[in-house]
């Protein structure tokens, strides 16, 4: 089964690289933005599986993570400091502190209680971020590409995406490293039973805030690609709808996979864009309203695709 | 003391959305994220039929049932299905709601925020003290917001529907075990916190504008409110709601005054409204770290 997984990781990084040439071969130019977006939230969507799929603790606060790296990105830039080498490190750093400072509170509690917690933290900063008005407030600042030595140019688009498509597979084999080691074991262990696995001497909360850490961390990689992509970091990267989102691209695609994860963002960034085209299609002026539809459709998901979109594809050998 | 008296305003208010949403929360262990949906059905029915007809009275008497309705409604067509879900699950389908909601408002009534006067009767000023107007429409919402709150405790301390629904936030199993209809009493609890929240709708909308998604942020704070105060506690909710109220207002109007202080002014400028922005959170996390099931837990097992 982990076999397969590992194929269908490959085959989608094999088929995402093709995009580029495609994108050129097509003459839209347009698909290789979209598919950087893709590529931006599958690395985040992947790294919230670490936490909810595998650790089974449903964080609503995601997106938290996507917004500081983007901030540091900013923030870095607004001070005249637009190397790479900087702004990637610090927004990994920066991620992964407030990831810890985050789970060391949340993490004490569980359940129901976890997902309001994650939730209220998440809008704490996005307030936060609204309030910097040195940093542009509400509106967000500038931040352009970040600066790599002279063969690397982000602002060279394809360039760009191959960045982000190398992270996403770091992240991938990142993920699946960590997941089939001892501790990513115990932390599944402890997803099914956790008082069985703190009679057996595990400790329960550091593995958990571990976890935690290495999920921030690595989405705030990804707020740092986002910020690059959109040449932009604002709050409202941080509200908290992209959280949700973040949730339903990991469901989508199916929860505890890792793969998954990377076929719900593919999905989602699809349906977002495409959608409300087709629903303009059919009647004239309705394709702004898209979420009418999105909406329902998210609870026919909730109610019947358990495996998600992996267990289309495998069916019958789902989780 | 003018802030005071704002402070209490937004603590009714959240107590309002956080009653309700407690006891679902209490008793279903269910996360219902679509409740804010229904204050803005509410703000939304009210500023209409009050637009038709002129009177806010006929507005607030077609708001409640609409959004008891809609309450009803929803919990019968998609939430019941979830109960026995996982958290996860539910998450996701009323965060599909919600979107629904939201993009189901602004197809009826536009993108465009409403305006919703509030009553004549209650446009002026009250002295509370002297040489200390307040407007009286705030004022009302606070009188209104207390009077439920003690309506809302005479019926959960003192009569047999209360003792059932104490019996199901305490333990949902037991109760059950013991011959409780848990299904017919939660739909009771789910359509009385509907009207609530359609209630609170009422009283925000005036305030602030009648807008698509104007209930997910109140919501966000109802859920502040439900940790601090305890899940499945109507008191806890009743404490931190005027907790969370009174500290997040007085925080905004007097720390960027205090840090004045000790900060030099442009510093303290700079800082005051972030840190403000940020004080209830850091309150929840402060009390959530000696007390990590909230001041009131009422779950027992």
């Amino acid at each position: 089964m982990i076999g397969d997984r590992r194929r269908l990781d490959w085959t989608l990084l094999v088929l995402f690289a093709g995009v580029p040439g495609a994108a050129l071969a097509l003459d839209e130019p347009y698909l290789l933005d979209l598919f950087a977006r893709v590529l931006i939230f599958a690395i985040a969507a992947v790294s919230l599986d670490l936490i909810l799929g595998y650790g089974g603790l449903v964080s609503f606060g995601h997106a938290a993570f996507l917004g500081i790296g983007g901030y540091a990105v900013g923030m870095l830039y607004q001070h005249d400091l637009g190397s790479g080498f900087l702004q990637f490190p610090v927004a990994v750093l920066v991620s992964g502190v407030a990831a810890l400072a985050i789970g060391w509170v949340s993490l004490r509690t569980g359940g129901l209680y976890f997902i309001m917690i994650t939730l209220a933290f998440a809008q704490m900063l996005y307030y936060l971020g609204i309030s910097l008005k040195v940093y542009g407030g509400d509106d967000g600042m500038r931040a352009r590409r970040s600066e790599f030595f002279a063969p690397i140019d982000l602002n060279d688009q394809t360039q760009f995406y191959y960045l982000a498509l190398a992270v996403l597979a770091l992240s991938l084999w990142l993920g699946r490293r960590l997941v089939n080691s001892r501790f990513g074991l115990a932390l599944q262990g402890a997803r099914s039973n956790e008082r069985r696995l703190r009679v057996l001497g595990v400790p329960v909360f550091r593995y958990r805030l571990t976890a935690f850490v290495i999920a921030g961390a690595l989405c705030g990689l990804a707020g740092a690609l986002f910020a690059n992509l959109n040449e932009y970091a604002s709050p409202s990267t941080m509200h908290w709808t992209r959280s949700g989102e973040l949730i339903v691209m990991v469901i989508l695609g199916g929860v505890g996979t890792l793969t998954g994860p990377v076929l719900g963002a593919l999905a989602f960034v699809l349906l977002e864009s495409y959608l409300s085209e087709a629903l303009e299609a059919l009647a004239s002026g309705f394709g702004q309203h898209w979420q009418v539809v999105f909406g329902p459709l998210l609870v026919a998901v909730a109610l019947f695709a358990r495996g998600g979109l992996v267990g289309l594809l495998r069916p019958g050998r789902g989780e | 003391m003018v802030q005071t008296f704002n402070g209490l305003q937004l603590g009714v208010m959240l107590f309002l959305m956080a009653a309700g949403l407690t006891l679902v929360l209490g008793i279903m262990d269910f996360v219902n994220l679509a409740h804010g949906s229904l204050l803005m059905v509410g703000a939304y029915v009210a500023s209409t039929i009050t637009g038709w007809t002129g009177s806010f009275l006929l507005g607030l008497a077609a708001a409640l049932p609409a959004a008891f309705l809609a309450g009803v409604l929803l919990e019968v067509a998609v939430l019941r299905h979830f109960y026995d879900r996982g958290h996860l699950e539910q998450v996701l389908a009323t965060f599909g709601l919600i979107l629904f909601f939201n993009e189901a408002v602004r197809l009826i009534w536009g993108p465009a925020a409403l305006f919703f006067d509030p009553p004549s009767a209650l446009r002026g000023q009250v002295e509370i003290l002297p040489g200390a107007p307040y407007p009286a429409f705030r004022l009302a919402i606070i009188v209104v917001g207390l009077a439920v709150a003690l309506a809302l405790y005479l019926v959960i301390a003192r009569t047999r529907v209360g003792m059932r629904i104490r019996a199901g936030a305490s333990n949902r199993d037991i109760a059950q075990a013991l011959g409780l209809d848990i299904g017919r009493l939660f739909a009771v609890v789910f359509g009385a916190g509907a009207a609530l929240a359609g209630l609170a709708g009422v009283i925000l909308g005036p305030i602030t504008n009648v807008e698509p998604g104007m209930g997910d942020p109140v919501l966000i704070l109802a859920f502040v409110v439900i940790i601090i105060g305890g899940i499945g506690s109507v008191r806890g909710a009743f404490a931190a709601a005027l907790l969370v109220g009174l500290v997040d207002t007085l925080g905004r109007a007097f720390l960027p005054i205090l840090l004045r202080l000790v900060l030099n002014p442009s510093n303290a400028d700079a800082a005051g409204p972030a840190l403000a922005s940020m004080l209830i959170y850091l309150l929840m996390a402060a009390i959530l770290f000696f007390r990590p099931h909230g001041l009131f837990p009422a779950r027992t097992g």
